[in-house]
């Protein structure tokens, strides 16, 4: 017997969707606040001091957070490569937009405040403001077109084709059902960054950032139900014809696939993964609570929880599809007939049991350095604070 | 397939590579000078060696955030323009790009903050642990990428399966412990350090020149000229030519590098200047040494190199014999779902390695088992790369690569061996290099890259038919937003580095002033050294 059969195909595909979902779930929780703090810098920070120490307090850590973003599309790409293809090409033109946007952020944190011109720092203000708000509502109109299903098919090699114009297929994202799940993404990051700086600031940017988090988890609150009664009553779900081989080799064709029912004939199937709405609920409402009180570490931490439950959710209600396709249903790529080989899902899994628990290790100890808020006088020091 | 579509990919993939390696071999070198003076000045607490820390620390940041901003598009082009690249192997390709992630990145990205902002929150034997592991969190990287990209040179520890219809593992021991890779890796690296030595030495040398922060630029100089020296001895004689022995495609690579048409008895000539005449076959003007060729490409004298025609006629047998293989496929597609015969399985292992071969054909056919004969001759023609271009880019790329020892020599004597004095000359020498080893890098990879074409992964996929489909506005719409958004950061990015060189060091007089006061202290308390 050879060591990766150890695992069987079907346990280890269940493995690297659970992944999947933790890496955008780190991903959300962590580079999250970055781009919500980048989405308020305008609004809650007026003078160039108040727009330093925000620009600070992510500063030190959102380089290291934003790796749990290229380490999911790595992981996408070793572990999925059928979602890999079909995704990044047919989402074209928005992938675009987002590298576009994400790119700017490396450098508007870095550059900033190297130049004393304010039109240079006004200018970065802005690069950074669309580096935290364009990705941050791009990935919820991906999601929300993963629910809806998006129009492609593959051929009989296995080519994705992804159907539509030059225009037809960034605007054909733009469904209006897509672009509340791009509010709601957008609130819920703007939400998550509120409650970083008010646990990493004070005085003034606190204060605006609790008001700015407040109407953004309530916003929250109205776009995730709104998005569910939608799911319930105006969107097919999908379905396979007969149950497909756990086992069975990774080509999505060899699967039927119908569309019926709704995505939340799930929580019929499996009550119990009604726990991940609800805790996206609770997670927002309280959150609007610690924001409106006194608590400073409380609405990052119920944040938390409101992020992980609601991306639990769309991944709960979709299993086994991971990418649908609404043009050719047959085509649609599912964690049994979209996975990379049993011995690289086998190899990957042992590389991530080491290096995970290292990363989050060191990551939890680089927080705790730099621990603490920052303040107006921090921000003149180099040697405390860089940027 | 749009051919106009394969060209636009292309030249998208080659420009935001080439842009990102830009930046990539100061980041990889400069880690570890900074380094290495951080430890010098945590063991001798000489104020002088924290300065330069953070001064080189400073432009590494500058430099660092557009490597990573540019990086970012690197880890998600496969998917978007390479789509059935990412397909047909991604079950391999995409192993070491997400163990970059894990073991690499993570370690970088998360501890470059750190370096930057912990320098009164660490103690000092912290902050340097912690440069070190940037250092070697970069290093790694290049490390899994060059896996990557190895493989693709030459792909090891692989199968075709076709009920997937894609390459799938293997060997992942095999994969990692690619030759090919291994050769790239430590000849990239180190091309990297020489990259931020003469970064380091140039920009010093300017300081010199202008008489000004001197105490910091010869202590640079004594670094960069010590490592620099170092490293373009390895990446001379860990050059990458060591792979080239490995795989057809490889061989092909080398032909067309010395334009060799024909086989050559062995030991074969080098041809040290030359103008290669594709269409003749031949090359004009050529100026050959001899032996030394069979020296390089076979480390024997005994050993034959294949010329670019005899190789061209092996491909055409391929192409041929992946025909076959190409029918065998599509019958066992054909029982999909049923079980396969066996000794169809056994007849397509058998065939299997040509595959790819037959693939060369559907630029010209639909159906490689309908080709006609001239289009067979043409598929094995397509093999051949343009060879002036890689054959250029390599002698170009050698010769700066001699260079760099020679200058590096140069500066390591004057300063080990000459008190620090450097004559004018090779100051201004300094500076007008700066350049160099970008140029040279960026040749690397067009030797490495242009030279394996047709292919993405040689002998296995070929370039036409490893796009995403798309139209040509689409992709000449993101080309046209990649090269302006670059410009305009490259711009910015050269505007600050320049700032910050013309600014210098940040000289903290009062800390420097305690420190001598102390150390003349110290050397009080042992009469034997004052003298």
């Amino acid at each position: 017997m050879i060591l990766f059969e150890l695992i069987p195909f079907e346990v280890l595909r269940l493995i690297w969707w659970v992944l999947l979902g933790v890496l955008l779930i780190a991903f959300a929780l962590t580079d999250g606040f970055d781009m919500g703090t980048g989405a308020l810098l305008p609004f809650v920070a007026r003078s160039d001091a108040e727009r330093r120490v925000v620009i600070n307090t992510v500063g030190p850590v959102w380089e290291g957070n934003q790796v749990w973003f290229i380490l999911g599309g790595g992981a996408i790409f070793a572990a999925w490569p059928p979602l890999y293809a079909v995704s990044f090409s047919g989402f074209y033109l928005a992938m675009f937009l987002i590298l576009a946007a994400l790119i700017l952020r490396p450098v508007g944190f870095k550059y900033r405040s190297k130049r004393d011109d304010p039109r240079w720092r006004a200018m970065w203000d802005w690069a950074l403001f669309i580096g935290g708000a364009l990705p941050a509502l791009l990935f919820g109109v991906a999601v929300g077109n993963v629910l809806l299903g998006v129009p492609f098919h593959l051929t009989p090699d296995l080519m994705p084709i992804y159907e539509g114009g030059l225009f037809g297929k960034l605007f054909g994202l733009l469904r209006p059902f897509a672009l509340l799940c791009g509010l709601v993404s957008l609130a819920m990051l703007v939400m998550h960054g509120a409650g970083w700086l008010v646990l990493k600031t004070g005085g003034a940017v606190q204060a605006r950032a609790r008001r700015y988090g407040r109407g953004a988890a309530l916003a929250v609150l109205a776009g995730y139900a709104l998005a569910g009664l939608w799911l319930a009553f105006g969107i097919q779900g999908y379905a396979f014809v007969a149950p497909p081989d756990p086992n069975g080799p990774s080509n999505p064709l060899i699967n039927e696939v119908v569309r019926s029912g709704s995505w939340l004939a799930a929580y019929a199937a499996r009550p119990w993964i009604a726990v991940a709405p609800a805790m996206g609920f609770l997670g927002t409402f309280m959150a609007w609570r610690a924001l409106s009180g006194r608590g400073e570490l409380s609405p990052l931490l119920w944040s938390k929880l409101a992020i992980f439950g609601m991306i639990s959710s769309v991944g709960l209600v979709m299993f086994p599809f991971i990418l649908p396709s609404n043009s050719d249903p047959n085509s649609s790529l599912s964690v049994w007939d979209a996975s990379s080989s049993q011995q690289t899902l086998f190899v990957m899994l042992v590389c991530g049991a080491i290096f995970l628990p290292l990363i989050l290790a060191y990551t939890a100890w680089v927080y705790r350095v730099l621990w603490g808020k920052v303040t107006p006088e921090d921000v003149e020091d180099p040697d405390r604070h860089a940027y | 397939m749009d051919f106009g579509v394969v060209e636009l990919s292309r030249l998208q993939f080659a420009a935001t590579a080439l842009f990102h390696f830009l930046f990539v071999p100061l980041t990889l070198g400069l880690a570890v000078i900074v380094a290495i003076m951080e430890t010098v000045y945590v063991m001798t607490e000489r104020p002088i060696w924290r300065q330069m820390t953070k001064f080189w620390g400073l432009l590494f940041g500058i430099n660092f955030a557009l490597g990573v901003a540019t990086g970012i598009t690197m880890e998600f082009q496969f998917g978007m323009n390479w789509a059935y690249y990412s397909h047909y192997v991604g079950d391999i390709f995409g192993a070491p790009l997400a163990i970059e992630g894990l073991m690499a990145f993570f370690l970088e990205a998360t501890f470059v903050g750190l370096w930057f902002f912990g320098w009164d929150r660490l103690s000092r034997r912290q902050h340097l642990v912690v440069g070190w592991l940037v250092a070697l969190g970069s290093n790694f990287s290049a490390l899994w990428i060059l896996i990557a990209n190895g493989w693709m040179q030459f792909p090891v520890g692989a199968q075709f399966n076709p009920i997937t219809m894609r390459m799938e593992l293997v060997s992942f021991f095999e994969v990692m412990f690619n030759p090919v890779a291994q050769a790239k890796f430590v000849h990239t690296v180190s091309a990297g350090y020489v990259t931020a030595s003469v970064f380091v030495l140039g920009v010093s040398a300017w300081y010199l020149l202008g008489g000004r922060h001197v105490e910091l630029a010869r202590r640079s100089i004594a670094v960069a000229s010590a490592f620099g020296l170092a490293s373009a001895l390895s990446v001379v004689v860990l050059g990458d030519e060591s792979g080239y022995d490995a795989g057809e495609n490889q061989k092909m690579k080398m032909a067309a590098i010395e334009a060799m048409w024909e086989t050559e008895p062995a030991p074969a000539s080098f041809t040290l200047l030359g103008w290669p005449d594709q269409q003749a076959r031949e090359t004009k003007w050529a100026i050959h040494i001899p032996y030394v060729m069979g020296l390089i490409g076979t480390r024997s004298l005994t050993e034959e190199i294949k010329g670019i025609d005899q190789l061209e006629a092996e491909a055409k047998t391929r192409v041929e014999n992946g025909i076959r293989a190409y029918d065998l496929m599509t019958q066992i597609q054909a029982q999909r779902g049923a079980d396969v015969d066996p000794a169809l399985i056994a007849a397509f292992r058998e065939h299997e390695h040509d595959l790819g071969h037959a693939l060369l054909l559907k630029r010209y056919v639909e159906d490689p088992r309908q080709a006609t004969a001239e289009q067979i001759a043409r598929a094995a023609a397509d093999t051949v790369p343009t060879v002036w271009p890689i054959f250029w880019a390599f002698r170009i790329m050698v010769g700066l690569g001699f260079g760099f020892i020679v200058l590096m020599g140069y500066f390591f004597w004057r300063a080990s061996f000459r008190r620090m004095r450097f004559p004018r000359w090779a100051l201004r020498l300094a500076v007008l290099v700066i350049p160099a080893p970008w140029i040279a890098a960026e040749l690397g990879w067009i030797v490495a890259e242009f030279g394996r074409q047709p292919w993405t992964v040689a002998d296995v996929l070929p370039t036409a038919l490893s796009v995403s489909h798309l139209s040509v506005a689409e992709v000449a719409l993101t080309l046209a937003g990649f090269c302006l958004l670059y410009t305009a950061l490259f711009v910015v990015e050269i505007g600050l580095m320049l700032k910050f060189i013309r600014q210098g060091p940040h000289e903290d007089v009062e800390l420097t002033q305690r420190w001598m006061a102390s150390h003349r202290q110290r050397l009080a308390g042992r009469p034997e050294v004052v003298r």
